[in-house]
């Protein structure tokens, strides 16, 4: 059973549609990864499904149900891209204070707070303010108050923006154990390396439409360009046309694009026929960056204002 | 709803546990009583003493004209006006004959201001010195004589009362005004202080984005709701820690009180207890302690703290979600604020004006006007309460008057939520009014 469905959501402004049809559903213990250029839709998307916009059209199910805003969000744990905490207010008292306004009891938030806040090596903090904070530990801060009432759908706008490696491999690995522990993940991001390596799903939306849905390994399936490289010695002198276009030769490599009609067995047989010494054979996937560019590439980056007639 | 309390909670305690809060609630009262003693103080002792020189032709006035401590003058023939200024003087005054029912022009040449205050009292002095002069020429009363029927003439004291059918009420007009400019000014500044603090406490939400964490957890109109709650009880912890605080004034000044004189003011309170049309004797220290205690009794202090703590409440309730939406549209350049707030301190200042006048004319129709529509009720009703209610308030004016308020902040903080709701989340251009008109007043 998906934990999140979305149907069909609509949201639109007076100047843009915003969120225009948009479907997809997110597995329990999953991570799913919501890309997209800036000003794509991503935030209203996000603010519609924390129960922050009404949509215009369109459901949302949690768990099964209709998405009921007052008693859902308190399941919901929602890091803004834009972060922010109240800057004169000390840590521990803040962090229980968002806690206690998701609805923990104040000895609950106390033990879960404690918990984290070990866990972070934030111990020292429970009595400094945010201004005394650098960026990346208001960074880790702000973490820890979105998971600290144990969320079951936790959505991270941009998590990592800011972060030192080692700091970034700790949430990282934060959000891994969390989603094994059951909890589901959306995670909002235009950084495809991050995408590539901690999403099972995701998807593609860009003004305000999706335009690609899929398991990372699915997608860049569906973009291959049959493109693979091979390293061989000695390379024959004869490359044939009809089997492959070569696209960067070297001493020992070909980077290739298999023709149409031919498979990567007739590729092999032929340097094998050829007595050549074949070392490796790889298919050159398109990493997302790439499919990304290439999707949003030609549509104007920044999207245009339109009235919208609805 | 339990999240508004945790809303509630946080702004107040953070506001209270701020040293600023404990600062202004001590400093401020001390801050105006030292205005108000070094004003005194300036004045009395301010006034120099000047020491006028008098070349008269007329030769009586060495013996009508009084010197005091403030002017002294100086009739010795040895000063003229070309050597005044070498014997101390700060002026001469050189008065020529002086013709019976003629307009003389008599002068006064300084090489040191007197100052306004000065030249009229010294224009006075002279003239009560021909006056007393004549009527010696034409009655033979002396002046000594002119004294002592001045100072035993005065025996008549006015007392007022308003008419309330059965009782007459002691009242003083006195009393009233400056209570009635007292409580208005109050609600003025408390409205201006606490709004502004609603206003920066949804500006500081806004510009550090802790907002939209705040509101995927609980609805934006609660969370304004919260904001104002809590900070309205932020100003009447502040309002009534300052009425203590005077209490606590008022006994420690009667402390100082010597024991006898407060014996005296007992002794005068049970004469007048007596109904007796005769003053109290006393001291002129008793006198004055007596008569200040006295008028302090004409006032109905519940009814007066009662409906300013109604007044303040529904006041700051009716312009902080104003403040608040204002907040929730700026963003971090607080020059944008101020040409928002323009329309919302327009009718708190004019109010204020309003006040002015209506604390002198509170049966008025301005006063009647001004005290029932809800954008200036606040202020210029509370300077029409302490002339007395039901005479110069009826009920059903202050009831009326009331209702309007409470009905006039349910649609404001209605209004402000919308506007506030939309504007909270909205970063990037500030919106025109067209803008926000339809936030408020479009379904969407």
């Amino acid at each position: 059973m998906s934990m999140l469905e979305v149907a069909h959501l609509k949201k639109y402004f007076t100047t843009q549609k915003a969120v225009d049809d948009i479907s997809f559903s997110v597995e329990k213990g999953s991570i799913f990864g919501l890309l997209g250029p800036n000003g794509a839709g991503k935030t209203t998307l996000i603010r519609m499904i924390t129960g922050i916009f009404f949509p215009d059209e369109g459901s949302i199910s949690f768990n099964g149900k209709k998405f009921n805003a007052d008693e859902d969000s308190a399941l919901i744990g929602y890091m803004p891209e834009e972060r922010g905490l109240y800057k004169k207010m000390k840590i521990g008292e803040q962090a229980l204070y968002l806690a206690r306004l998701k609805g923990l009891s104040s000895s609950d938030a106390l033990n879960q707070a404690k918990d984290w806040f070990t866990r972070f090596e934030m111990q020292s903090w429970w009595n400094k303010k945010i201004e005394d904070l650098s960026k990346g530990m208001a960074q880790k801060l702000q973490f820890v108050t979105t998971v600290l009432h144990r969320p079951e759908l936790i959505i991270l706008d941009e998590p990592f923006s800011g972060l030192d490696p080692v700091n970034a491999n700790l949430i990282k690995d934060e959000i891994f154990r969390l989603a094994s522990n059951g909890a589901s993940i959306i995670f909002s991001t235009h950084r495809m390396e991050q995408v590539e390596e901690i999403c099972d799903h995701i998807i593609l939306i860009n003004k305000g439409k999706k335009i690609l849905d899929g398991t990372v390994n699915h997608v860049k399936q569906e973009f291959k360009e049959n493109l693979f490289r091979i390293s061989v010695s000695p390379l024959p002198s004869f490359l044939p046309d009809a089997l492959f276009d070569v696209l960067i030769k070297n001493e020992d490599s070909l980077t290739m694009r298999i023709q149409e009609g031919h498979t990567p067995n007739d590729v092999l047989r032929y340097f094998i026929d050829q007595h050549s010494n074949i070392s490796s054979f790889t298919e050159l996937l398109p990493s997302l960056n790439e499919i990304f560019i290439k999707l949003v590439e030609g549509t104007s980056l920044s999207r245009q204002f339109q009235p919208v007639q609805a | 709803m339990n999240k508004i309390g945790l809303i509630i909670r946080r702004e107040y305690f953070t506001r209270i546990r701020n040293k600023t809060f404990l600062l202004s609630t001590f400093l401020l009262p001390v801050l105006i009583v030292m205005v108000i003693a070094g004003t005194v103080y300036l004045g009395i002792k301010g006034r120099t003493n000047h020491r006028i020189a008098v070349a008269d032709q007329n030769g009586y006035f060495k013996d009508y004209l009084k010197s005091d401590s403030a002017i002294f003058f100086d009739f010795s023939p040895s000063v003229d006006t070309l050597n005044y200024a070498e014997h101390n003087c700060s002026a001469v005054l050189i008065i020529p004959e002086l013709k019976e029912g003629e307009k003389t022009i008599y002068r006064l040449k300084y090489k040191k201001q007197l100052g306004l205050a000065n030249i009229d009292d010294l224009e006075k002095r002279v003239n009560a010195a021909i006056t007393d002069h004549l009527i010696f020429t034409k009655t033979n009363i002396t002046r000594s004589h002119l004294d002592s029927i001045r100072a035993s003439s005065d025996i008549a004291e006015l007392q007022t009362f308003s008419d309330e059918g059965k009782k007459s009420q002691a009242s003083s007009q006195g009393l009233s005004y400056a209570i009635g400019w007292a409580c208005g000014f109050l609600i003025y500044l408390l409205t201006f202080i606490y709004g502004a603090m609603v206003m920066r406490g949804v500006m500081e939400e806004k510009t550090s984005r802790v907002a939209e964490v705040i509101v995927s957890s609980v609805k934006p109109f609660p969370l304004m709701l919260g904001k104002i709650i809590g900070i309205g009880a932020v100003g009447l912890t502040q309002f009534l820690l300052w009425v203590g605080l005077i209490a606590i004034l008022i006994l420690v000044a009667q402390a100082f009180i010597p024991q006898e004189l407060m014996q005296e003011v007992n002794n005068m309170q049970k004469v007048n207890a007596m109904g007796s049309a005769q003053m109290a004797q006393g001291t002129e220290a008793a006198k004055q302690i007596f008569a200040f205690k006295q008028s302090l009794q004409t006032a109905n202090w519940t009814l007066i703290i009662g409906s300013f703590v109604f007044y303040f409440i529904g006041g700051y309730l009716f312009y902080s979600s104003l403040f608040a939406a204002v907040g929730s549209v700026v963003n971090e350049d607080p020059q944008e604020a101020q040409s928002l707030l323009l329309p919302i301190s327009m009718p708190i200042v004019f109010s204020f004006i309003i006040m002015s006048i209506a604390v002198q004319d509170p049966g008025g129709s301005l006063a009647l006007w001004a005290s029932l529509i809800p954008f200036s009720s606040p202020i210029v009703m509370m300077a029409r309460i302490p002339y007395g209610v039901p005479t110069t308030v009826p009920y059903w004016q202050l009831l009326l008057s009331m209702t309007l308020l409470a009905g006039g902040f349910l649609f404001t903080t209605w209004m402000a939520g919308r506007i506030y709701r939309t504007g909270i989340l909205l970063y990037g251009k500030k919106p025109t009014w067209k803008t926000m008109w339809k936030w408020a007043f479009h379904n969407g």
